[in-house]
């Protein structure tokens, strides 16, 4: 059983000799190392913490298998201490179907970002979905390809820039994002479908409670769970750093309202 | 000894069962239907899984995570549905997941894409071409065998003769070796502990437990080809002592001119015949030898020409020697052997060939 490491307290009564390097560790004990080489302002790891940390305060931690897709979120597969498969691009939603189905007593979930769940694997996600498939899928969405340099995918929202829609997403040429949470909470099969954010602590902790009610309702067999989370990519929007969650909240939280838009809980 | 009656695909279907395969997934496509079709009922009643996928790729994406949990696991197809499963075949080569596909082809036109790697990436999959159904009871243990022991994709070639056929079947199961256990199947056992797994094409491996990392995990794996290439390759010969001519043919092809073959040796025609089990790996330094006295290598296949590129790249002298006999021969509906595939016509395009030994 895994203990989780208390927070390190500062003693004003008694000041230390010297400055502490660290303060606290946030580091969820699910990873091997904190460090990573996503970009400075980057909205992911924020959300990969919420699940590792949810899932050991779930005492799920060798109950889970994480299927990834491919984003700057891949990165994690090396780093987090899960059994894990870095599957073909968009396919995860297939993969971990194949997974649970094996493993029907594991916890299955998907990492995946807009441009893999959306673009290049709707299929999966959709068909996944109908068959209510008991795993829960995390759709990190910052509405741009930024492992391969910030790109239009098929949730860029309308008027965003991006290096294949310079002058903005305009719906007439390049046509309109696809509404991939609100699909999915119209269909039989689905059990759970919210819309988070990690863009100030307050979105940070509503987001931790999705996750953490998705991964109930995949224990309780109510089939396929997404949670979308807003996550900033400054790089790939190309916008100062400290702006990322500003940016964030005029171009996609206009398009993605947070809130839980599908919830099959029976009064759990 | 228990003989069945029963369609070659039933009997496929049964076999995996047999051999512990306890996920199917696939898209229906003729002539493959029938093999999902008979997944459905059978793999379930073994306590498996059978989902009819929505597309190719998500079947064989299925399969390929199921498969990673350490269950034998399988998708299938015609020839134009395993083209969309390709890149899932070259991930099972790179990621070194056991994966194992049935092609029920149309005629023999993929016999390229059987041996030039299937996917992305430099790896192959073990790809085996069983001549009638009684061998493909027995080749359908061996490639669920051959893709566990070496961590690799591989296909079983077929065609609609096969998966349509009704044959009396014995289902005895193969004596093989055991196994070593998958502890590199992810299951969550080793979450938390350091020691956790990944599988991925890129060989990075862990934090803590790194892997070689892309380059050594593409050589490691080029290696490990190579020694399949070395060892795993399986043929069939007969009257190639003192042939003067020895036709080369595969799969259902290979039974037809083993008939031929046989019937002009009665006959007294100095013929022989070479047929390759496994198409990858090629038994290449075997069809030399069995070719090496013999003045004409007929090459009979039902597509434009494709074995015979490995037959040449064996046979010494095959400038003079190689000649093709087959050709590419549809039914009406495209969908089946055509009429190219018939004992008259092969017995008459070898018999012509060896005309010109004699001129």
């Amino acid at each position: 059983m895994n203990v989780r490491v208390p927070i390190n307290v500062i003693q004003t009564a008694k000041p230390p000799q010297q400055a502490s390097k660290k303060v606290a560790s946030f580091k969820p004990d699910l990873l091997q190392t904190e460090d990573h080489h996503l970009c400075p302002g980057c909205g992911e790891p924020v959300a990969v913490r919420l699940i590792l940390e949810t899932l050991q305060e779930m005492n799920l931690v060798k109950e889970n298998i994480c299927v990834l897709g491919h984003g700057c979120y891949g990165t994690f597969m090396s780093t987090m201490d899960i059994d894990c498969t870095l599957c073909l691009h968009g396919r995860a939603p297939a993969n971990s179907t194949g997974i649970k189905r094996m493993r029907p007593e594991k916890l299955v979930w998907t990492l995946q970002g807009d441009g893999d769940m959306v673009s290049e694997g709707l299929a999966e996600i959709l068909h996944a979905a109908a068959r209510g498939e008991d795993i829960t899928c995390f759709m990190l969405n910052n509405g741009v390809f930024g492992d391969t340099g910030g790109q239009m995918t098929a949730a860029s929202v309308v008027g965003q820039r991006t290096k294949t829609s310079i002058e903005g997403r305009n719906p007439d040429y390049h046509g309109y994002p696809v509404p991939l949470a609100n699909l999915l909470s119209t269909m039989q099969g689905v059990g759970y479908v919210a819309r988070g954010s990690v863009h100030n602590a307050a979105s940070i902790a509503q987001t931790k409670k999705m996750v953490h009610r998705a991964f109930e309702r995949q224990l309780q067999k109510r089939g396929l769970g997404l949670v979308e989370i807003l996550t900033m990519c400054p790089t790939g929007w190309f916008v100062p750093t400290n702006t990322g969650p500003e940016y964030m909240l005029e171009s996609l939280g206009k398009t993605y309202p947070l809130g839980e838009l599908k919830d099959e809980g029976g009064g759990n | 000894m228990a003989l069945r009656f029963m369609e070659g695909s039933e009997a496929i279907a049964e076999a995996a069962v047999l051999a512990g395969c306890k996920f199917y997934s696939a898209y229906p496509m003729a002539p493959s239907t029938g093999l999902l079709e008979q997944m459905s009922r059978k793999i379930p009643e073994s306590g498996g899984v059978c989902i009819n996928a929505e597309t190719e790729m998500g079947g064989v994406n299925m399969a390929l995570g199921a498969a990673a949990t350490g269950f034998r696991a399988a998708s299938g197809s015609t020839g134009q549905g395993v083209s969309l499963m390709q890149e899932a075949i070259g991930e099972a080569a790179m990621n070194e997941t056991p994966l194992v596909i049935f092609n029920m082809a149309r005629s023999q036109q993929d016999y390229f894409q059987a041996t030039r790697g299937a996917g992305w990436g430099g790896g192959r999959p073990i790809s085996v071409a069983p001549k009638d159904v009684a061998e493909a009871v027995e080749l359908t243990q061996l490639i669920f065998h051959l893709t566990d022991k070496y961590r690799c994709a591989g296909i079983l070639v077929g065609d609609n003769l096969l998966a349509r056929t009704q044959v009396s079947v014995d289902l005895k199961p193969l004596d093989l070796p055991p196994l070593p256990p998958k502890d590199w199947a992810i299951d969550g056992s080793m979450n938390g502990t350091g020691k956790s797994r990944v599988l991925f094409s890129f060989g990075f491996g862990k934090h803590l437990t790194p892997g070689p990392g892309p380059t050594q995990h593409n050589i490691n794996l080029a290696e490990k080809f190579a020694l399949i290439e070395r060892t795993e390759m399986r043929w069939e010969e007969e009257f190639t002592d003192d042939a003067e001519a020895v036709v080369v043919a595969f799969g259902t092809g290979g039974k037809f001119v083993e008939h031929v073959v046989r019937e002009m040796r009665e006959e007294g025609h100095k013929v022989g015949y070479f047929r390759p089990i496994t198409l990858w790996p090629f038994a290449g330094d075997a069809l030399n030898k069995a070719t090496r006295r013999a003045k004409l290598v007929l090459v009979f296949e039902i597509n434009s020409g494709q074995m015979i590129d490995d037959v040449r790249l064996h046979v010494d002298d095959h400038r003079s020697k190689v000649r093709a006999i087959g050709g590419v021969s549809f039914d009406e509906s495209g969908l089946n052997l055509g009429p190219l595939m018939d004992a008259p016509v092969i017995r008459e395009r070898i018999e012509q060939a060896m005309k010109t030994l004699q001129a």
